[in-house]
């Protein structure tokens, strides 16, 4: 019997229970739909963090005050006053790797535009801070260094803080409260989204440092340093010379914890890795289980319908199929099952990742690999769980299955 | 052995039929000898069939008459090429059926042997079409071939108006017509029916003994009819019975009788026409 004889036969005999057929076919449904699911939302992941270190600049190198120990006693960069603008013009002195840097003074402050009043982050830094994050103006222009010498009262807005303080209006040479004091708006940058740590990083404003030290904060320290390396692999080479440079600067002797902490983007990207594999990993896992039950599903269904159509088999075999032709007719109607319960989790898989999208904001990109793998192993199933009860039908004896009640 | 047909009905006969069926080299289409089978119970050995040995030829009409655990389904099931004897030799038209492989009895019993049960056994829900077209399916015809070979098979018995009707449509009478034309559609050489009438009424009976004869009489088509009525078996041209797994009696049928005529003197029971006409 050819083919597609068998393949129209299998699939009658699935139609004839609709019901049946389609319970059976739930587990593998629910096993290939929830791993495209999560596959998407995943690589939606993913994509965010590649966003972010992209966000960050490929060759970015971060100084953070504080210690980056994890473990033992330790201090915020809120409350080490070692880090310092000095350190800083240090390290692009004598660090050739580093191509340049800029400091980050950081606080909450209240801003006010006539009306409007809103919370936000306040970022005080130097003009190359933007160049360095990859961070361009949509209107108006960056303040100056000359601005930075003379801590002059000059900020850049957040599309978040324009939007919330100007609705449609442009800010662009506004005036507005920062805190007590009037500022000066010369420009609005542009969105660049939620970071790796899930925050808006447009909801935030951004003054010379000298500015947010000494008129905001009150402080002559600085909490990060914003360097950029001349190349990726640069990146990496710096730390050590970096942190020695810095440890020597702040006289601390070896084996002392150090005050600061120096991090790469290849230490982000690595760590993405890291849980890129642990999520293979669990969905791997979701994914055998699932598609383990929803296969022993088949098998059981298809076990039932052996014996309940041992007579068609007793009548086929007396007309003249031979043993394989009634192997694979359940065969063909086994893989069948697996593989409609493979298509529509994959349908169910993607709608389902549409739906997360739309309403809970968050970024899923559908994997073709993911796609092509699921279908893959549910025919796969299909053959493995589907080959016993296609065997037991085809040794049944003739004689008895016609006799079957 | 005797033949009870007149030489000008076996002519006649030869000349409708299919080549293959007259290939055998003494034109027996069917030829036993000294015939076992043991069923190896564990503890008992069961001897269903204890040396039979007995030739049919084309043509021929023969009832195989016992009573249950003469042997005669053990012999059924042999001839079907659905169980091979445990001793002795089957020639089917020549071929000896207990050297071949499992596939090549498939195919045998696919090509030269026509089944008809007693419970009809076609597949429900399955158009009479479909159910008459299966056999055809594993002879690998084409699904134009196909429909056309069932649609001519459906027509010898006289349902051709019931083609797209479901078994469960159609009356015990009609089931078992459709079984008899999913038995014709690889134009076999022998027609094996095991009880067709079991299940039917005596008027429904004899139609479908009637069908038997005139394929038998009309076409030369080999029919060996398992019964344990001697009313079914006085239709047939030759009676065998077993006993005890033995050949008993090989006899020509005496006073034989024919449906066509026999049927008028039935008292009708308008059991067809009646649900055609409720349909």
């Amino acid at each position: 019997m050819d083919f597609w004889n068998t393949l129209r036969l299998a699939l009658r005999a699935l139609a004839r229970n609709k019901l049946r057929s389609s319970l059976t076919m739930l587990g593998i449904i629910i096993g290939v739909g929830a791993v495209i699911a999560t596959v998407s939302i995943g690589q939606g992941a993913e994509y965010l963090v590649q966003q972010g270190i992209q966000s960050m600049g490929t060759n970015a190198v971060f100084i953070a005050a504080g210690s980056g120990r994890p473990g033992g006693a330790r201090m915020g960069f809120w409350a080490v006053k070692t880090l310092t603008i000095d350190d800083m013009n240090a390290i692009v002195r004598e660090v050739p790797l580093i191509r340049e840097a800029a400091p980050a003074v950081v606080g909450r402050v209240q801003v006010v535009y006539q009306n409007q009043n809103w919370n936000t982050g306040i970022t005080g830094t130097t003009p190359n801070y933007f160049r360095i994050r990859n961070w361009p103006v949509q209107a108006g222009s960056i303040f100056g260094q000359d601005e930075v010498d003379s801590a002059a009262n000059v900020c850049l807005l957040g599309t978040t803080v324009s939007r919330i303080l100007f609705g449609e209006e442009n800010p662009v040479g506004k005036q507005i409260r920062i805190g007590q004091l009037p500022f000066r708006v010369v420009g609005v940058l542009e969105s660049k989204g939620q970071s790796v740590m899930g925050d808006d990083q447009d909801d935030r404003i951004f003054a010379p440092y000298t500015t947010v030290q000494r008129k905001i904060s009150g402080i002559t320290w600085i909490q990060f340093i914003n360097a950029s390396a001349i190349s990726r692999e640069a990146s990496t080479a710096a730390v050590a010379p970096i942190t020695a440079l810095l440890r020597e600067r702040h006289r601390i002797r070896p084996g002392e914890d150090e005050d600061f902490f120096v991090r790469t983007q290849s230490d982000v990207a690595d760590l993405a890795d890291q849980t890129q594999r642990v999520m293979t990993l669990l969905l791997g896992s979701i994914a055998s289980v699932s598609l383990l039950v929803g296969g022993i599903g088949i098998m059981n269904i298809m076990l039932v319908s052996v014996t309940e159509r041992t007579r068609e088999i007793g009548v086929r075999m007396a007309v003249g199929a031979t043993e394989s032709d009634v192997q694979m007719q359940f065969l063909v109607e086994a893989v069948a099952l697996s593989m409609s319960g493979g298509l529509v989790g994959i349908i169910v898989g993607l709608i389902g990742s549409a739906l997360i999208s739309n309403f809970l904001a968050w970024p899923t990109l559908i994997s073709v690999k993911a796609i092509i793998t699921a279908a893959i192993f549910s025919v796969a199933v299909g053959i493995f769980f589907g080959f016993y009860p296609a065997r037991k039908a085809a040794q049944l004896d003739p004689i008895e299955a016609l006799r079957y009640e | 052995m005797t033949n009870p047909k007149g030489p000008s009905v076996e002519e006649s006969a030869a000349a409708t039929m299919e080549p293959s069926a007259i290939t055998s080299l003494d034109g027996a289409v069917i030829h036993l000898e000294n015939v076992h089978k043991t069923y190896d119970l564990g503890e008992v050995q069961v001897h269903a069939l204890r040396g039979v040995s007995l030739e049919i030829a084309a043509s021929e009409f023969v009832a195989v008459m016992g009573a249950s655990g003469s042997g005669k389904s053990t012999l059924m099931n042999i001839l079907g090429c659905l169980d091979r004897p445990t001793r002795g030799r089957y020639l089917l038209e020549g071929t000896d059926v207990s050297q071949l492989s499992k596939v090549e009895l498939a195919r045998i019993s696919n090509r030269k042997l026509g089944f008809v049960f007693q419970q009809f056994n076609l597949l429900a829900r399955t158009s009479a079409l479909e159910n008459v077209e299966l056999p055809t399916v594993y002879a690998g015809l084409t699904p134009q071939e196909r429909e056309l070979r069932a649609r001519e098979s459906l027509e010898r018995v006289g349902l051709a108006d019931r083609a797209q009707h479901y078994p469960s449509q159609l009356s015990g009478g009609q089931q078992q017509r459709v079984a008899i034309a999913r038995a014709l559609v690889n134009r076999p050489a022998i027609l094996l029916a095991d009880e067709p009438t079991g299940n039917l009424d005596s008027h429904t009976a004899v139609e479908i003994m009637d069908i038997l004869q005139r394929l038998n009489q009309e076409e030369g088509l080999t029919v060996v009819l398992v019964t344990h009525e001697h009313d079914i078996a006085q239709y047939a041209r030759r009676a065998l019975e077993f006993r005890d797994g033995k050949l008993q009696r090989d006899a020509p049928v005496r006073d034989r009788w024919v449906a066509r005529e026999v049927l008028p003197t039935l008292p009708s029971l308008d059991e067809e026409d009646a649900e055609d006409a409720a349909k």
